[in-house]
């Protein structure tokens, strides 16, 4: 065992997948020879060789192209897209071409491509560089899309979703590259070391993607959450003494449905967290499904907690970020109820 | 001093509906003109051929100049062959879709060089990333018509499994990639190929195809650039056959200059050839392609061509262009040059060519029997419904498990 930060964690994944399976190809803006502008490859390059990790143009939707097409000839391509927010000029490749290839040539080829991506806000990273576009991909039939909150899931999952035979997306929470950060910008934040999951073993090891962690249980209400916001939704849960069980669904597409309800319809009650804008969403699907398979034991409207819609602001940020005072007030509510 | 007037210039072809069309602007240059360069030629010395236009055949169908690529008579048969059998696939599909048979086809007819002399200059490892126009590149290649058939007719034997609309084939084991009903994709995604080929030091090149009215898409540039970036082992074809759709080449930027010089603003060596010349269109494919294969990067070929037919079954071109427009084109048709060559050569003749057209009907006709026989989209065997959940996924999940249980299929 090693103490990772999310970011060593990812570069340890990265590590560990050119290591095993000659195939692993690696490329984006500035990932070779700098090692990623978040370090996310630090020193893969000087390690594995040039034509394993390299730098690529700045063309996002050259980069996703290539990728489909390296994997057509039978590559495992692991690409970066520097900021989520800039991963829209590859929408064409990753919705019409990475998602649809093994279905419309009735299998015969397939995209197994991982599209590493920093995503959601927290940072002051304003419009375009705090983003939480998962919606829009979980839409998509034939992408997966996976979130990992804190280094031993970071690793575990991307190794999943470099060795699975899928596209997936994997959306990396900048904002808890260096430590875990529960909303309270006002207080300092701690580094990975200090908590248990940046206890991360050195070799192989995967997180299957499909599966939910419930990372607090409790009885009185079902928080579903991803990313930063799990992170958020423990301290709501802490500071309002509501015994909120927190689950961390991890991988959005394909869901771990049954995880999620049987909880719910324990507890009665759901609050679905996100950093995304609320309408259309993926809580718009959590909380639609939470509504078809737990009606009747429900107590209460499920609540939603999600960045307002607009764009991203720069001066507002924390009115904007859904805090955990904003989480603790709809844990209230839905106990109310 | 220049006067401050501005205009806004929308492009306008020639002539429109009931006009008698006038080609003389398009200059054709004598055949053998253009010289051949070395493969290994400095891309700075050849600059210039990215406006010539490198043909073979003469008016008289006589093979001329550096470009002759001198080909046995057995690989010229192989090649009438094709282009016929390609041109009679398409006159049969596009009766059937007539008939309500099939939803949709798209004809080929007038570019059957440019797929088959491709084809036949290919190794048959190279991987082809083709468009919706070029089945000839699977004729060529002998892939069963009747496996074509089956998937226009999306019937039980359909190895797309009734997923995607006619003419989109897909055949990794002819070397033919997935088609995608979205331009352009496909292009960049043959540079990816190729540098995985060129990463495993694997002798085999990957080849793409675009038409000059998706040249305008982001992906092509995006091609271009990482082809010249890493110097991939591909070769990028643009066929320009005048129209995309109902929209004329200067819609997409063909007024001001040719698209073969669009290479050269990447650094990549770039050619125009004379798309229904099937000796100049094998010539300078093998020459991108040995070019590919030695390490020296990739090549941008211009097959200047026309779109004799309407752009699909969905289209009348009668209500954009003037109907004798493709009979006044001047490069002619690439079967009838082809066959003029072959019989001036001695190597064919009249007889022998009625025959084969009519033993490529019979052909033809059988394998549509035998298609039909597996069914057609509105009649006889199809796949069964419940098979549209299949491939989403590797492994089907279990929403997709509940989905197929709730449409009870």
């Amino acid at each position: 065992m090693a103490t990772m930060n999310m970011i060593e964690a990812l570069n340890s994944a990265m590590d560990v997948a050119l290591t095993r399976d000659p195939a692993v190809t690696i490329f984006g803006q500035d990932v070779g020879y700098f090692g990623g502008v978040f370090r996310a490859t630090d020193g893969l390059q000087r390690k594995h060789g040039l034509t394993r990790v390299f730098d690529a143009p700045i063309s996002e939707g050259g980069i996703v192209a290539v990728a489909v097409g390296m994997g057509a000839y039978g590559k495992r391509p692991v690409v970066e897209i520097q900021f989520a927010d800039y991963i829209y000029p590859a929408t064409d490749q990753l919705i019409s071409e990475a998602a649809r290839m093994r279905y419309r040539t009735g299998g015969e080829w397939w995209s197994p491509i991982t599209v590493r991506s920093p995503y959601g806000g927290g940072i002051y990273g304003g419009q375009t560089h705090s983003q939480s576009p998962e919606g829009i991909f979980t839409h998509v039939a034939g992408l997966k899309t996976v979130i990992p909150s804190n280094p031993y899931d970071a690793k575990g999952l991307l190794i999943a979703a470099i060795e699975d035979d899928d596209p997936v997306l994997f959306f990396e929470p900048k904002r808890l590259y260096n430590g875990p950060f529960d909303g309270h910008h006002d207080r300092p934040v701690e580094p990975w070391s200090k908590h248990a999951a940046s206890e991360v073993p050195e070799g192989h090891y995967v997180v299957p993607l499909g599966k939910a962690n419930i990372v607090r249980a409790g009885s009185a209400v079902t928080v579903l959450a991803y990313g930063t916001m799990v992170h958020v939704a423990l301290a709501a849960a802490s500071e309002t003494g509501i015994d909120a069980e927190v689950i961390d669904l991890r991988t959005l597409m394909p869901l771990d449905l049954e995880t999620i309800t049987q909880s719910v319809s324990r507890t009665g009650r759901c609050v679905v967290v996100h950093e995304a804008t609320r309408t259309c969403g993926f809580g718009a699907e959590l909380a639609a499904l939470v509504q078809e398979h737990c009606f009747f034991d429900l107590e209460a409207p499920i609540e939603r907690v999600t960045g307002w819609d607009t764009p991203y602001p720069h001066a507002f940020e924390w009115d904007y970020f859904p805090g955990p005072k904003r989480v603790g007030d709809a844990l209230r509510r839905a106990m109310e109820a | 001093m220049l006067k401050n007037s501005t205009r806004l210039h929308i492009p306008e072809p020639g002539h429109r509906p009931g006009e008698t069309p006038d080609l003389s602007h398009i200059k054709v240059p004598p055949a053998g003109e253009v010289r051949r360069p070395a493969e290994d030629t400095d891309p700075a010395e050849i600059r210039d051929l990215a406006w010539a236009l490198i043909r073979v055949l003469d008016d008289a169908g006589n093979p001329v100049g550096d470009w002759n690529p001198g080909l046995p008579a057995a690989l010229l048969e192989k090649g009438l062959r094709a282009m016929m059998l390609t041109r009679a696939y398409d006159a049969r599909m596009v009766r059937v879709q007539r008939q309500g048979k099939t939803s949709f086809y798209m004809k080929s007819t007038g570019e059957e060089a440019v797929a088959v002399a491709a084809a036949l200059a290919l190794e048959y490892g190279d991987m082809c990333f083709p468009t919706y126009r070029q089945q000839g590149l699977l004729v060529a290649r002998d892939w069963p018509l009747v496996d074509m058939m089956n998937q226009v007719y999306s019937n039980s034997r359909d190895r797309l499994k009734g997923r995607q609309m006619p003419v989109f084939y897909s055949s990794r084991e002819a070397g033919f990639f997935s088609i995608s009903g979205n331009l352009a994709t496909q292009y960049s995604q043959a540079v990816g190929w190729a540098m995985a080929s060129a990463s495993e030091s694997d002798s085999r090149i990957a080849a793409a195809w675009i038409g000059e009215g998706a040249t305008a898409e982001g992906d092509f540039h995006h091609a271009l650039t990482f082809a010249s970036v890493y110097q991939a082992p591909v070769v990028l074809n643009i066929v320009n056959n005048q129209w995309a759709i109902s929209s004329f080449s200067g819609i997409a930027g063909g007024e001001r200059t040719t698209f073969a010089s669009r290479g050269l603003g990447y650094g990549i060596p770039s050619l125009r050839v004379d798309g229904n010349d099937f000796l100049a269109v094998y010539a300078v494919t093998r020459w991108a392609a040995n070019r590919a294969r030695s390490g020296l990067g990739p090549t941008v070929i211009e097959l200047f061509t026309y779109r004799a037919e309407g752009h699909s079954t969905s289209d009348d071109p009668s209500k954009y262009r003037p109907g004798a427009e493709a009979a006044a084109w001047p490069l002619g048709d690439p079967i009838e040059r082809l066959k003029t060559h072959m019989i001036g050569a001695g190597l064919w003749d009249e007889e022998r060519h009625a025959a084969l057209e009519k033993e490529l009907e019979d052909e033809v006709r059988a394998a549509g029997k035998e298609s039909e026989s597996y069914g057609t989209l509105k009649e006889g065997a199809r796949i069964p419904a419940s098979t549209m959940f299949d491939d989403v996924y590797k492994e089907m999940p279990p929403h997709l498990v509940e989905q197929r249980r709730q449409a009870g299929v």
